[in-house]
């Protein structure tokens, strides 16, 4: 039995994408990720971390090696209890921000009472209350990212998988986000895989970073923050922090010099 | 395989198919409805050589040189202003998308009323099917534009005339060619329409005066030179707009 | 908001000055009234026309025929852009055909769709379609097109299967160049039938304005005329505002 242990399992993963190029994308790599855990991966560009990801959600099936989620083989579907949270602004633009929230409720076939009440709570839980009637578009981005994680969190997902949500916001914002991610965590106890480029996100939201090397993305070290579970982005001004950064440097600097390599080449 | 020689591939096989489908219209419906592809192949390029065809054409050519002309130049003119003047553009770009939309030929009755038969009317009712498309695409160019090229023209301290020359000017060239292009095509659609209703000259009184004699062979003649003479056309002006929307 | 409003009423001021000017040339004679009729006598002759029920089974007939051939252009463009779209290396090779396709004036076609289908409504509805289907088409597929790759993934995390991605996702998101397609679509299809009647038909709008400038009957003509331009620019009008209604919501104005 492959996936007892973890609540999400990757053993021996690959990803080659064929063709007249032949892209070694990733791997071979194993990951657990335990159940409640907050798990951060860091990475030079290129190096796979989306498609590890795409793996991971059910979005790309790998090319050899299996992927596991609560025991059950990871094929071709997203399973139950998996939430996805994009870099891209994934929000329905024809819908308001109520609605994009219930999307997924009303696909669950939910009576509608119960739908505006988890919406309600997730809206008021994202701080987004007084948007249920704008649409995307009269947004900012940072809004419209919030709508996508109160669309994820309102199905009460048990893992949620976020690829670089907050990489196209700016910096005051993303640690502000980061605070909400934290909350989110902790109230409902799910596990989270969090893909980033930026160390000091990961060292900072994290219980454990995942380190990865240039293409084909592979795990170099597995790095523990050792925060406390209620922690919030006030870490950044402990002097442990620097410390865990740079060690996180230390071990990506070479990667990011080959990878550099590997895009001139 | 080349890029260029799949393209031609592909090229021949929809020839191909729509010389196929042709000719099982010609099956389908006999000689008096069409004629098949090799006989009206030979009959257009027997009048190719005919002095009474080239005059038909020439009236047609004449008509369209001067409509393509001015729809062009009123277009471009047009497009420009508008463009500049943003209220005006907002304002106008409704109005002129309806006239788009409008069934033109209506209109003829009172350009013939207004230019009498022959040349001036033609000329017309081409420019007022051609001159719209133009000017709105030279309008959206305009508003196109990043503004920060212009902000760029100004710490480069570039006068109005070399921002003209040098920046406004060619982010505007591609989408104005793509506007020609569609000024030709309808155009000439316009001055063929002006021919079959009402005139004597012109490859459009060929195509409807063969259809009201019976004579099928010359109308699908001269349909086939028609439509050969406005591909060939649109491919050139597409080769230029695709160069163009390149660089 | 004022600018909008600023704006209509920039754009109501031209119409009415428009009209208005063409009224004075009419009326102060610069112009012949005979030749062109003042807007006013068009609009009173338009009124008297209808009234008449002379053309009223004109009216239908081109209405229906119109109709016909913009349904099966929209069905038919819809589901060929969907396939292009699910097919590259088709559209590809179509590629020349598509490009060249509005270069063509199809409208020399009618008089040899006269002579295939017999002078009736066949050839009318035949035109129509082939002059808006293939807009409807290119407009799907630009809609397809820009329909962002991730929120297809948004619908794969909600699993939804093929047909509600379509209906739920798709369909939506390209819904503003649907708009578009269907606005073009309208406007070939009427343009031209209302040219084949024109050129050569027995019966419909266009067949009555030809009828009447070929027999002098100046009223009748501007009275016909004026109510095919004012029925294309309703219809025009209303498909513009539902567009830009959409649009404006995703662009956040």
């Amino acid at each position: 039995m492959s996936g007892a242990a973890a609540h999400a399992r990757l053993t021996g993963v690959t990803r080659v994408y064929a063709g007249p190029t032949h892209v070694h994308a990733l791997g071979p790599l194993d990951l657990d990720v335990a159940r409640g855990e907050f798990l951060a991966v860091v990475g030079p560009s290129g190096c796979g971390k989306s498609t590890l990801l795409d793996v991971l959600a059910g979005l790309a099936a790998p090319s050899s090696g299996e992927a596991w989620f609560e025991d059950r083989r990871i094929a071709g579907t997203v399973p139950d209890g998996i939430g996805v949270v994009f870099q891209e602004d994934a929000s329905f633009p024809w819908l308001t921000v109520a609605d994009n929230v219930a999307f997924g409720l009303r696909r669950a076939g939910l009576d509608g009472a119960e739908i505006r009440r988890r919406v309600e709570d997730a809206l008021g839980f994202m701080g987004l209350g007084e948007f249920a009637r704008a649409y995307p578009a009269q947004l900012s981005g940072g809004m419209r990212q919030r709508v996508c994680i109160a669309r994820t969190l309102v199905l009460a997902p048990r893992f949620i998988l976020l690829d670089e949500p907050f990489g196209a916001l700016d910096q005051q914002t993303r640690l502000l986000m980061g605070d909400e991610l934290l909350r989110l965590w902790r109230r409902t106890g799910a596990t989270v895989l969090l893909i980033t480029h930026a160390l000091d996100e990961a060292a900072m939201l994290a219980d454990r970073v995942g380190v990865m090397s240039a293409r084909p993305g592979r795990f170099i070290a597995f790095v523990p923050t050792g925060w406390p579970r209620d922690r919030d982005s006030r870490v950044v001004s402990a002097p442990e922090f620097g410390a865990l950064t740079a060690q996180l440097w230390s071990h990506l600097r070479p990667e990011s010099l080959r990878a550099m390599g590997q895009a001139r080449a | 395989m080349s890029e260029p020689a799949r393209q031609a591939r592909d090229a021949l096989a929809i020839l191909a198919v729509l010389t196929v489908a042709w000719q099982g219209a010609y099956e389908y419906a006999g000689a008096v409805a069409v004629t098949p592809p090799l006989g009206t192949v030979a009959f257009a390029a027997h009048l190719l050589g005919s002095a009474r065809f080239w005059e038909h054409a020439a009236a047609t050519g004449l008509a369209l040189a001067d409509a393509f002309a001015i729809a062009a130049v009123l277009g471009v003119l047009g497009g420009l202003a508008l463009g500049l003047w943003r209220y005006a553009a907002d304002v106008t770009e409704p109005v002129l998308a309806a006239l788009y939309a409008v069934p033109k030929i209506t209109l003829y009755p009172v350009i013939l009323l207004l230019f009498g038969l022959g040349l001036p009317a033609k000329v017309a009712f081409g420019v007022i099917h051609g001159v719209i498309p133009v000017t709105l695409l030279t309008l959206s160019a305009v508003r196109g534009i990043r503004p920060v090229l212009l902000r760029t023209a100004r710490v480069l301290r570039l006068t109005p005339r070399e921002t003209m020359r040098h920046v406004l000017a060619p982010a505007v060239l591609a989408e104005i060619v793509t506007g020609l292009r569609l000024c030709f095509s309808l155009t000439l659609l316009g001055v063929l329409i002006g021919e079959m209703f009402a005139s004597q000259r012109g490859l459009g009184f060929l195509i409807i005066n063969g259809i009201n004699n019976h004579d099928v062979r010359m109308t699908t003649a001269v349909v086939l030179l028609v439509v050969v003479a406005a591909v060939l056309a649109n491919a050139l002006l597409l080769a230029t707009d695709r160069t163009l929307h390149r660089g | 908001m004022s600018r909008r409003r600023a704006v209509l009423g920039g754009r109501i001021a031209l119409i009415a000055g428009a009209v208005a000017a063409l009224e004075m040339l009419c009326r102060s004679g610069i112009v012949d009234p005979l030749t062109l009729l003042p807007p006013s006598g068009m609009a009173a002759a338009m009124v008297a026309v209808i009234a008449s029920g002379s053309v009223t089974g004109d009216i239908l007939r081109t209405f229906t025929t119109v109709a016909v051939a913009f349904g099966l252009a929209v069905a038919f463009g819809i589901a060929v852009g969907a396939l292009l779209h699910a097919a590259p290396r088709l559209r590809r090779a179509l590629d020349p055909l598509l490009a060249s396709y509005y270069a063509v004036p199809l409208f020399v076609f009618y008089p040899l769709l006269v002579a295939l289908f017999g002078l009736n409504v066949v050839p009318l509805i035949v035109l129509g379609f082939a002059s808006a289907t293939v807009a409807m088409a290119m407009s799907t597929l630009t809609g397809l097109d820009r329909t962002p790759r991730v929120l297809l993934k948004a619908a794969r995390v909600h699993r939804l299967g093929r047909l509600r991605t379509a209906l739920l996702v798709v369909l939506p998101a390209a819904s503003p160049d649907l708009l578009t397609g269907v606005k073009l679509a309208l406007a070939y299809a009427f343009i031209g039938i209302i040219a084949g009647e024109f050129i050569l038909s027995g019966s419909g709008l266009g067949y009555q304005i030809a009828y009447a400038y070929d027999s002098f009957d100046n009223r009748t003509m501007y009275g016909l005329m004026l109510f095919v331009l004012l029925i294309a620019t309703a219809a025009n009008a209303a498909l513009h505002a539902w567009e830009q209604r959409v649009r404006r919501r995703r662009s956040g104005r």
